[in-house]
């Protein structure tokens, strides 16, 4: 018992730092033009595929040992999953910034399909996968049973807080930071102030495709396979993370995460697997009847 | 006669279908203090704004330094030289008070930021000792301090200020004009608009009074101060 309950704790924590680190390009956009970005789960499954194509690409050229081949990856899969960022908003939702909220919603989900699509029409309809990459795990003792800690997961746990880390201190400390709360809290203000809020609007798709893309390198690299639809139940897991941490909070989304991801793990470990997104969604209803604004968020006062 | 640093050219501005400006044609020369003067309503606030195109002006033009801003986008703008604390102060919520100065910094980087917040706790010693509090906790007179202490660290060619005396008790309103003072002292162009016509009349070179969305009179600041439209209207008649 206490052995499953480590373990699922470990699974858990893995997956909830994946799931804050989608959540993060939900909230982040939320924050800054008040739009729930349906593409974003896409975003996340194209970089998947680019995480397999930069493997391979690497391996091609005879690049075998793992930090280099990592590292190479996750360059790859960031800067051109960035890029998708850009150009989506870009294309997408910049154009109707000053049209009806419902417009660029919907524009979302049209963004969505032709990903979808796209990834299917180009890479075909079946699964695809890569190979291991980091062998090996760590056993413990514990109690009558054992916990069992594979490298991949620990690699995933380190450097999915290291993302994190790293985007709290740009958003916290540097001007880029500041910036993007200066735009979130008072866009008028902020132009005025000779803010070009366009170019920061686009800089925080940027940083949300970002993240998703070091989160799909970190998923494929532990579960090994994706497909084109990849990106919906995640992207769905992702968004429910961010409301239950308080939408538009950056902390929100990273501890929504990972109480969604341990809630999850718990629930499968100790009760039953089939009915764990059940689980999710459930509390995600029931953290929302006593906090509706979210664990981390503030509750909406008009502003007079 | 100096030349003009901002001219306005028979600008109309509209909300919808609504005019709220009407052919306003003014200017601010270099180094003057002008006021803006008017009742609540009367377009005062949206002249200001629509400096930085928001909202744009339907004709006319505005004339900045000798180029033609007024397609211009706002970010332009300031990073040009314009600062303005607006109406309703508009600082960060969410940020401390450090972090809204260094705001201010955007258009010329931050190679003179420490030293210019040092100038500004000197000039508002209240925002020193509030310096990591939350703008949103703050009380509207230190708001208001914050505002125009923002504005000013962008070091402006021209300043402009939406009502700075708005709601503030009349020890802080004295304590603010004093400073606007010293700062016109040192040759900074500042526009002022106000509902407070008595301090501000005594503050400027000239005047302009706004009524319905147009200029109505225009002259020195002591003119207008004798001025018996004005006397009547804006002065309590006293």
């Amino acid at each position: 018992m206490d052995g499953i309950f480590l373990q699922q704790m470990v699974n858990g924590l893995t997956l909830g730092s994946v799931y804050g680190l989608i959540a993060i390009g939900y909230t982040m956009v939320y924050g800054i033009i008040g739009m729930i970005n349906f593409a974003h789960g896409d975003v996340y499954m194209i970089s998947a595929y680019l995480a397999a194509i930069g493997l391979a690409v690497l391996s091609f050229f005879g690049v075998e040992s793992f930090p280099f081949l990592i590292l190479g990856t996750l360059i790859f899969t960031i800067v051109v999953t960035g890029v998708y960022g850009f150009v989506i908003e870009r294309v997408a939702y910049k154009p109707l910034r000053n049209s009806t909220r419902l417009a660029p919603l919907i524009s979302a989900i049209g963004i969505s399909l032709i990903l979808q699509n796209y990834a299917q029409i180009a890479q075909g309809p079946r699964q695809q996968g890569v190979p291991t990459l980091l062998e090996g795990a760590m056993r413990f003792d514990v109690g009558s049973g054992f916990v069992q800690i594979t490298y991949t997961k620990i690699f995933i746990l380190i450097a999915a807080f290291v993302g994190m880390g790293v985007l709290t201190y740009i958003i916290k400390y540097t001007k880029l930071g500041r910036m993007c709360r200066a735009t979130q809290q008072d866009r008028k203000m902020a132009s005025i102030l000779g803010i070009n809020t366009d170019r920061v609007i686009s800089y925080v798709f940027v940083i949300g495709a970002a993240m998703a893309a070091l989160a799909g390198v970190l998923i494929t690299m532990n579960y090994g396979t994706f497909d084109f639809f990849a990106g919906f139940v995640i992207g769905i897991k992702a968004f429910t993370a961010a409301v239950l941490g308080g939408i538009g909070s950056l902390p929100g989304a990273m501890l929504g995460g990972l109480i969604l991801g341990v809630a999850e793990s718990q629930f499968s470990g100790l009760i039953n697997s089939d009915y764990k997104d059940v689980f999710s969604f459930g509390l995600l209803v029931v953290i929302l009847i006593f906090r509706p604004q979210g664990l981390l968020g503030r509750p909406l006062v008009a502003k007079v | 006669m100096s030349k003009p640093i901002l001219e306005l050219k028979e600008i109309d501005v509209y909300y919808g279908p609504i005019q709220a400006l009407k052919k306003v044609s003014m200017h601010i020369d270099e180094g003057e203090t002008v006021s803006l003067i008017g009742s609540n309503g009367a377009g005062k606030s949206t002249l200001l704004m629509s400096i930085f195109g928001q909202p744009r002006a339907a004709s006319g033009q505005i004339i900045y330094q000798g180029t033609d801003i007024t397609h211009k986008s706002s970010h332009y703008i300031a990073s040009n030289g314009i600062a303005q604390s607006p109406e309703g102060r508009r600082v960060f919520p969410d940020m401390s008070v450090e972090e809204n100065l260094m705001m201010g910094t955007i258009p010329i980087g931050d190679k003179h930021a420490g030293e210019d917040m040092q100038r500004m706790f000197e000039m508002f010693p209240r925002l020193k000792e509030r310096r990591n509090q939350r703008a949103m906790t703050m009380s509207g007179g230190e708001q208001q301090m914050l505002a125009i202490a923002r504005a000013l660290m962008s070091r402006p060619k021209l300043l402009l200020l939406d009502e700075p005396s708005l709601g503030l008790a009349p020890i802080i309103v004295k304590q603010i004009f004093a400073t606007l003072r010293e700062l016109a002292q040192t040759g900074m162009t500042i526009f002022l608009v106000e509902q407070n016509a008595n301090h501000a009349l005594k503050l400027s070179d000239r005047a302009y009074v706004m009524v319905n969305g147009e200029i109505r009179l225009t002259g020195t600041g002591k003119e207008l101060l004798t001025n018996e439209e004005v006397r009547n209207a804006y002065l309590g008649g006293h």
